[in-house]
Formats: C-alpha cells, sequence, structure tokens
C-alpha cells in the first residue's frame, strides 16, 4: 500500500480521535449511572451508592463486572439470529451518531489543522437523523425476537412513540436550519460566535440560537425526552404494566448493551442540543496556548452536562405519562407548535432577507 | 472507493435476493432494509450525501418501520410452501425469467458495450442545490405530490376515525 504521508496522517489522526472518544464516551455512559443513582438518591433523601469506593465512586465498575459474569439467558422460543442483532443495532447507532460531533475548535500539530471531531460531514445533521430513526429497529426487533407478550407490547409501544416523537424532535430544529442555512454542525456553532449587541443589557447575552429560537428549543428537547424513552416518556418499559418492555428477556451483558445505548443516545441528543442552541463549544477563551485548546472542550462538556443532570433531575420530579396521554401530547400539542414555529421562522428570515 | 462499491453493490443484490428467497416475513424485510442501506451507501460514493441521507431517514427509517410493525402485529411466523401456485407459473416461469434478464443484458450492452464505464458530469447534489431544483424547475411534480400525500393522509384519518 503506498499511502502518501498526508494520507497516512489522516488515517492515524481518525484512529487515535475514535479510540480517544469511544474510551472518553463509555467512561462517562458509566459515571453517567453512578451520577444518576446519586442525584436521584439524593431528591429522594437517600444516599445513593455508597458502599463501593469512597461515595460509591467504583460502582460502576463493580456493575459493569456483575453484568459480565452473570449468566446469559435466552427464552427458548426466541427467534436466535433477531435475539442477538438486535442489541448489536442498539449500541451501533447509539454510538454511530458520536461521529459526526464536533466537541471543540482546532489546533494546529506538525502544520497539519486537527479539528476535534472525527468527522465534518455537510449533512452532519441529517447523517444524525438518519442513524437515530433507524434506532428505533433495535427496540421494534428486540420486543418481537424475545417471543413473549411484555417485550412485544413493550416494542411496539416505543416503536409507536419514536416515529410520533420523531417528526417533533425533526421540526424542531428545522428553524435553527433556516437561520443557520448549512447542515453542518461545526458551521452552525461558529455562527453563533460574539454578543448580540454593544453597549445595551443585550451585550451581555451571547449569541446563541436559543434567543432566537426559543420555541424550537422546547419542541425539540421534550420530543428528544420521549425519543430517549426517558421519563415521563418510558412507556416502553414501565414496569408497572410491562415488567420491563422490550428488554424484558435480556440479561447479562445484553441488557447492559440496551442500557449503555440508552444513555449514549442522552448524551447525543444533549450535545445536539447545546451544538445547535447554546453555542456548542463557544465561551470565554483566554490564556496560553494550550489553554485556549482545552477550554472550549469544557465549555461543550459543561452544557452537555446540565443538559444531563436536567434528565435526571426530570426523572427524580415527573410521573409517567399514560399512553393515551403521550400521543395526544406528541401529536396534538408538539406537532402543531413545531409547524407553527416553522411558519413564524420562516416568514421572519424572508423578511430579513428581502 | 471502487472496492467499496462493489462490495455494497454485491451486498445489495444479495440482500435483495434474501428478500424474495426468506421463508419468515420479519427476515425478508430486514433483507429489505439492508438493501435500502446498501443504496444509500451507493448514492454516498457517487456524491450525493443528501440523497443518501433522505433515503436512510425515509425508506429505512420511516417506512420500513412501518412494515415491520405491521409483521409484528399480525405475527406473521413461518411460510410454508405455497399450495397455490399456478401450473402456468411452474413451467413457464423459468423461460421468460431468463427471456428477460438476456433482454436487459442486451440493452446494457448496446448502450455502453463492455468497456466503456459512463462517466457522468459532476452535478452538485448538496442539500441547497437539490432544494433550488425543487423550488424552482420542479416546483410542479413537488407541488402535486404533496396534495397527494395529503389526500392520502385524509384519507388514512377518514378510515380510522369510522372504526369508534
Amino acid at each position: 500500500m503506498a499511502m502518501s504521508s498526508s494520507t497516512q496522517f489522516i488515517v492515524i489522526e481518525a484512529v487515535i480521535k475514535i479510540a480517544v472518544i469511544m474510551f472518553v464516551l463509555l467512561t462517562a455512559i458509566a459515571y453517567l449511572t453512578w451520577l444518576e443513582r446519586k442525584v436521584i438518591g439524593h431528591i429522594q433523601a437517600r444516599w445513593g451508592p455508597y458502599l463501593v469506593g469512597p461515595h460509591g465512586l467504583l460502582q460502576p465498575l463493580a456493575d459493569g463486572m456483575k453484568f459480565m459474569f452473570k449468566e446469559d439467558i435466552a427464552p427458548l422460543e426466541a427467534d436466535r439470529v433477531v435475539y442477538w442483532l438486535a442489541p448489536f443495532l442498539a449500541f451501533l447507532m447509539a454510538f454511530l451518531s458520536i461521529a459526526v460531533i464536533p466537541f471543540g475548535g482546532s489546533f494546529t500539530l506538525a502544520g497539519h489543522q486537527i479539528f476535534l471531531q472525527i468527522t465534518d460531514l455537510n449533512v452532519g445533521l441529517l447523517f444524525i437523523f438518519a442513524v437515530t430513526s433507524l434506532g428505533v429497529y433495535s427496540v421494534a426487533l428486540a420486543g418481537w425476537s424475545s417471543n413473549s407478550k411484555y417485550p412485544l407490547l413493550g416494542g411496539l409501544r416505543s416503536s409507536a412513540q419514536m416515529i410520533s416523537y420523531e417528526i417533533s424532535l425533526t421540526l424542531g430544529v428545522i428553524g435553527v436550519l433556516m437561520i443557520a442555512g448549512t447542515l453542518s454542525l461545526r458551521e452552525i456553532v461558529n455562527q453563533q460566535a460574539g454578543l448580540w449587541g454593544h453597549g445595551s443589557v443585550l451585550s451581555l447575552l451571547p449569541r446563541w440560537n436559543l434567543f432566537l429560537q426559543p420555541v424550537g428549543f422546547l419542541v425539540y428537547f421534550m420530543a428528544a425526552i420521549a425519543e430517549t424513552n426517558r421519563i415521563p416518556f418510558d412507556l416502553p418499559e414501565g414496569e408497572t404494566e410491562l415488567v420491563a418492555g422490550f428488554h424484558t428477556e435480556y440479561s447479562s451483558f445484553k441488557f447492559a448493551i440496551f442500557f449503555m445505548s440508552e444513555y449514549a443516545n442522552m448524551i447525543t441528543v444533549s450535545a445536539i442540543a447545546t451544538l445547535l442552541f447554546f453555542g456548542g463549544w463557544l465561551g470565554p477563551v483566554f490564556g496560553p496556548a494550550p489553554l485556549r485548546v482545552i477550554l472550549p472542550v469544557f465549555w461543550f462538556t459543561l452544557k452537555v452536562f446540565c443538559f444531563l443532570f436536567f434528565y435526571i433531575w426530570v426523572r427524580g420530579t415527573l410521573p409517567r405519562f399514560r399512553y393515551d396521554q403521550l400521543m395526544a401530547f406528541g401529536w396534538k400539542f408538539l406537532l402543531p407548535l413545531g409547524l407553527l414555529n416553522i411558519l413564524a421562522t420562516s416568514a421572519v428570515v424572508a423578511w430579513v432577507h428581502s | 472507493m471502487e472496492i467499496l462499491f462493489y462490495v455494497f453493490g454485491g451486498l445489495a443484490v444479495m440482500a435483495a435476493l434474501s428478500v424474495v428467497l426468506q421463508r419468515t416475513p420479519v427476515y425478508s424485510a430486514l433483507s429489505l432494509i439492508v438493501v435500502l442501506a446498501s443504496l444509500a451507501v451507493i448514492y454516498l460514493l457517487l456524491g450525493a450525501p443528501f440523497v443518501a441521507m433522505v433515503q436512510v431517514i425515509v425508506y429505512a427509517g420511516a417506512i420500513m418501520v412501518l412494515f415491520v410493525l405491521v409483521i409484528m402485529l399480525l405475527n406473521a411466523g413461518h411460510e410454508g410452501p405455497s399450495q397455490h401456485r399456478a401450473k402456468f407459473a411452474r413451467w413457464a416461469g423459468p423461460p421468460l425469467l431468463v427471456a428477460f434478464l438476456a433482454e436487459v443484458a442486451v440493452l446494457i450492452w448496446k448502450q455502453y458495450g463492455l468497456t466503456s464505464t459512463a462517466n457522468a458530469p459532476a452535478v452538485d447534489a448538496s442539500p441547497a442545490a437539490v432544494g433550488r431544483l425543487l423550488f424552482t424547475s420542479y416546483v410542479l411534480p413537488f407541488e402535486v405530490t404533496s396534495i397527494l400525500i395529503l389526500v392520502a393522509v385524509l384519507g388514512a384519518v377518514v378510515l380510522a376515525k369510522r372504526q369508534f
């Protein structure tokens, strides 16, 4: 294989980025479970995990070991191929979308400019929607292949729910796209640089899309909570009526994979909200060169963390919707609201351009 | 790049065969999803990322989900050997298939021959360019399709409402 040195550099760069991001993401998922149990615990006036390590900090590690050494039980009548395929699909779809998410600016190393992102597609956002739309299959197929009634009901419910809320999810984002005029996530963030005004009160506000698209953000984020099957929209795994929904029959590491994909999806959805509405990695940057590279990554992580905390907070606060309430909320409230937002935004954009 | 084309082209053909040959409906549907996804990769290789993504979102992500849902709801099980096959199809089918394939081969041969590789001129396939075309040159078909879909949606609502 004759490769030019610049091609070699690109390949090595990509491999290193993928390895680092996978490591960070998996660690983040592990500690997100810890954070969730801790925060929910404190909301309910308990301590949460406390015994394994200081403040239970080694709990995720213990959980991981436990999942790996548990016996893997599959129902006798399960459809073997699809039963195996479903968790694999869930994992794949949850981790694929991370590839196009930018988490920082760029820096120069040995004459090459390195962007803090695995790849910058010019249809990045569409790629994420394509991947999340395929994520429905893992849930539907897991429910079907278990050949048991609770998983089947859970799978059907969640497919219907994810299809319904996917529309609102997309509609909420379209307003931002109309203002930005691009689908590249890096471009969208770069357009949010700076402050709103000079001298007035406005100069305190960063130029985030949130202030242009508050309704779009609300529609997006509510749909996103439903899309990730979280409380108050966690009907697919409503414990009280469906045991555990689509993953009732999964045990051991296959169950862990479903769990990890759910948390990975939460991180993806929060990252997109940060990029589209909250200026991504933009924030006050100062100091020497290395700090100028690290600070944006820090701002990005902080914003994503706030969303994740919000997710957990909501889980500790709100009860679950009933199924008909869920459908009515999605189709009769979120969808019209998203459409109205698009109408209003397009009118304003047309007026500004003319 | 050419290797990728053959890999995904081959995958598409094999999955398409599997759609027809599988006995379990869910497997057929899954194979169809593989066909659609491989086609999306081929669009990507042709330099049309927007079309590729729309292919995945619309066909694999929306339409096929409904197919799979319906199959799951009906719980359509294993399909035995068909009892209702027409006698005519048994002896006339294979020769007709061969004739059809030969016809397609001849047409392709006449058009391109074996050696020539058709190099289409590069076109701008970005989302903006596709959108511009949709709202200028193809605005009439676009609007007619929208009305068609609207009628279909209304029809579906009327049909669903009648049940209650």
